[in-house]
């Protein structure tokens, strides 16, 4: 027996879920009724649920880190926003920081001469700040990229920054002790970092003995 | 899980990769599966499946975030495994209309000439004949076939995964229904 072709789209309309009520009602009547297109119905119902039926296969293991591993290069700059943005107190600890070491050293930088807190009665040769004899310096003394020789008395403190304390120096030929005395504190700062501190310590003790005063 | 996925997509849009292997890691199996039951063989499907996550994260800019991202990733993977499929078939097609025939394919002239299954076939036996025969049927009835049945996306959904009308992915169903009925009632 032949089917027949105006139920067989009937019969994918029903199977797409666009029928209505009453083709539904004539496709059901027909297929009581015919036997060939009863058998195609059954054999096109069998087909959906045999494709259905068929497992899921799942993707092998390590797919995903594959995938990434073969993507164009993230852009840095985004690598760094993602860390900032889920750590917030990083955020804020870099942007201290960066703002710091700017400061701090376009600070170092800018001062390379030779600065002497005090020049009364004291003799600058080249990098070199002599006290010499028969001086006392009876204030602080805060020497910056220089050298400093006491021959003198200095009875303040002394802070020597990005220089050294002589205590021999050869003048005229001779090596000569330095006989000089400095009795208070005495603070050399060479590096960076010392400095850095030397800044820090400053600025609280001015800060306490503002708020003290 | 379609917001969570959506608000991945705006961060892998700012070229967060690390945001997009979550969107790989809960596609992956779907894509893989939809690959390999377009090409019938896994070592391809990984390739492809890999190939459509790639060209996704690349061309992301070109997504619309109004549409679903599954639509848009379905799409590439099922290009380009009709891409790979047309390289590697032969000179003719069986699913090109016969000239002077309406809707007749060189697809409906081939008879059948797999062998039997015998009555015990195992179920993953039966799983591989079934795949076997849905990676036979023509490429473009196959993906229609396997996202309505395998993947149960709506008619809608299917016509804009492959970009056509929605009457041709009737029309093409309803091919692919008779094609597999034919190759399956003797199971």
């Amino acid at each position: 027996m032949e089917t027949h072709k105006e139920i067989i789209i009937l019969m994918h309309q029903y199977f797409d879920g666009e029928i209505d009520k009453v083709k539904e009602m004539e496709l059901f009547t027909h297929i009581e009724s015919c036997g060939a297109c009863r058998n195609h119905f059954g054999e096109l119902k069998q087909t959906i649920s045999l494709i259905q039926s068929a497992e899921n296969i799942q993707a092998p293991s390590g797919f995903t880190n594959s995938v990434i591993s073969k993507l164009p290069k993230e852009k840095k700059r985004i690598k760094y926003k993602r860390l900032f943005q889920t750590h917030p107190i990083l955020t804020a600890a870099a942007i201290f920081f960066i703002l710091m070491l700017s400061g701090v050293f376009s600070q170092w930088n800018q001062d390379n001469e030779l600065v002497v807190s005090k020049q009364e009665n004291l003799i600058i040769k080249g990098d070199t700040v002599i006290v010499p004899e028969n001086v006392v310096v009876d204030e602080d003394l805060v020497i910056q990229n220089g050298d400093l020789l006491v021959m003198g008395v200095i009875d303040g403190d002394v802070t020597i920054i990005n220089g050294k304390l002589i205590n021999e120096k050869p003048i005229n030929g001779k090596l000569m002790a330095s006989a000089g005395e400095v009795n208070g504190e005495l603070q050399i700062v060479d590096r960076v970092f010392e400095w850095l501190w030397f800044q820090v310590k400053g600025l609280f003790k001015s800060v306490f003995s503002f708020s003290a005063g | 899980m379609e917001q969570i996925i959506s608000e991945k997509i705006k961060q892998v849009k700012k070229g967060d990769q690390a945001a997009y292997s979550l969107v790989v890691n809960f596609y992956q199996d779907r894509i893989y599966q939809h690959c390999y039951r377009m090409l019938g063989n896994k070592h391809e499907a990984e390739d492809i499946a890999q190939e459509a996550f790639i060209r996704a994260y690349i061309n992301i800019d070109s997504f619309d975030e109004k549409r679903k991202f599954s639509t848009w990733l379905y799409r590439i993977a099922t290009n380009l495994t009709i891409d790979r499929i047309r390289k590697r078939k032969p000179d003719y097609y069986l699913d090109a209309e016969i000239t002077g025939t309406e809707g007749l394919t060189m697809y409906s002239q081939l008879s059948s000439s797999d062998p039997l299954p015998s009555e015990e076939v195992e179920s993953s036996e039966l799983n591989r004949y079934i795949h076997q025969e849905i990676s036979e049927l023509p490429p473009k009835y196959r993906s229609i076939i396997i996202l309505r049945y395998l993947e149960e996306f709506s008619l809608q959904e299917i016509a804009s995964i492959l970009d056509i009308p929605i009457g041709t992915v009737k029309t093409r169903i309803h091919r692919g229904r008779e094609a597999l009925r034919k190759r399956l009632r003797h199971v």
